[in-house]
């Protein structure tokens, strides 16, 4: 849906300096136009670990920004915890809906069922984007969080698995 | 593990030779005793409360953000099993400023020390995972192994100045009745102090 060279220049642009990522099969295709703009891009094997690198990124003065799929939101459980509840860190992630926008290769996607409870269990302040022309609302989202030093994220809307 | 030594004496030669201006990260027991050995540097990092097994990573990130840092990470055998690849993650990235200790007991101790998954007690084949042959294997080529405290007394400025990532284990004997460890305060405070510390340099 969004191509990752829009994303790329976006995150460039609000100040990202490391993308801590596992990736899919959508935002997979980010990482190369994302390492381009110069923001370092932090390939952890599990997502869990990705709140805690980017817990220490945050500690340390940089602004990293967490980029995993839904599945990956679902492992992090307990790190996201942590980090984001326990430690208050306000790390921003942008998070890939899969299936949202086609159940071809996965009829009954259970992550429709699950994605949006668990981020409101996580108490995570959320927007979804479901069309490339929402793009700004990362912009807005992100710095209205930054803004208030609090954790968020932004759910993009995926086709096939 | 083929002898073991004692955890406070492990680490307080750690805290006796760390620079000042040195990060040191702990968690679980390996906090507890850091905490019991005197007033707290302010780039000591308590990670109390934690998500077991995160030590390493969190660790990482602050060695990706001042890389003209030290950063020291001490964690337990079991939560090194939590998170085994935090070690190709590191060594993906590698950091020449990062040593990651894994203080080996060989049982989950502040829950009435159940043997892990990895300890010979916890195996049907009675040998335990080799810890350092897992880092070497994940790419770690600075690697080191004590089991005994003299020798780690005696090597513990050249094992912590090798070039990094830098990988220890520390063979230690379980601490006995050992409880988890208490918060030493509120994590805002702490997280605000910490932060300045570094960015005062």
């Amino acid at each position: 849906m969004l191509l990752g060279e829009q994303v790329a220049s976006l995150f460039s642009e609000l100040g990202v300096t490391h993308v801590v990522t596992v990736p899919d099969s959508t935002i997979g295709k980010w990482g190369d136009p994302i390492a381009r703009t110069g923001i370092r891009l932090v390939r952890v094997c599990r997502e869990g670990e990705a709140w805690a690198v980017a817990g220490g990124l945050h500690l340390g003065g940089a602004r990293p920004l967490v980029l995993i799929q839904c599945t990956g939101l679902f492992e992090s459980g307990d790190a996201l915890r942590n980090i984001v509840h326990d430690w208050k860190l306000p790390i921003f992630s942008v998070i890939g809906y899969r299936s949202y926008l086609n159940q071809d290769t996965l009829p009954g996607d259970t992550c429709l069922v699950f994605t949006e409870p668990v981020l409101d269990a996580w108490k995570i302040d959320w927007k979804l984007i479901t069309k490339p022309e929402q793009i700004g609302v990362i912009r807005e989202h992100y710095t209205a969080c930054r803004a208030a030093q609090k954790p968020g994220a932004v759910v993009v809307a995926e086709g096939k698995a | 593990m083929s002898a073991a030594m004692d955890l406070r004496g492990a680490l307080s030669t750690l805290h006796h030779v760390r620079a000042k201006d040195d990060v040191v990260v702990t968690s679980m027991g390996t906090a507890r005793e850091w905490m019991a050995m005197g007033p707290l540097n302010p780039l000591d990092f308590v990670f109390v409360p934690s998500s077991m097994g995160q030590a390493p990573s969190l660790a990482l990130g602050v060695a990706l953000a001042q890389p003209n840092r030290r950063v020291i990470a001490c964690n337990g055998d079991g939560s090194m099993l939590m998170s085994l690849g935090a070690l190709a993650t590191i060594s993906a990235e590698s950091p020449k400023n990062l040593v990651l200790i894994v203080f080996d007991n060989g049982i989950y101790e502040v829950t009435g020390a159940q043997p892990t998954p990895g300890s010979a007690l916890g195996r049907a084949d009675r040998r335990g995972v080799d810890f350092a042959a897992i880092a070497r294997a994940c790419g770690f080529t600075s690697v080191f192994r004590y089991d005994d405290l003299e020798r780690w007394r005696a090597d513990v400025r050249g094992a912590l100045g090798a070039n990094g990532p830098v990988f220890i284990v520390l063979d230690v004997a379980p601490v006995a009745g050992a409880v988890g460890p208490k918060s030493p305060g509120p994590t805002p405070e702490r997280t605000k102090r910490f932060m300045e510390a570094l960015r005062a340099g």
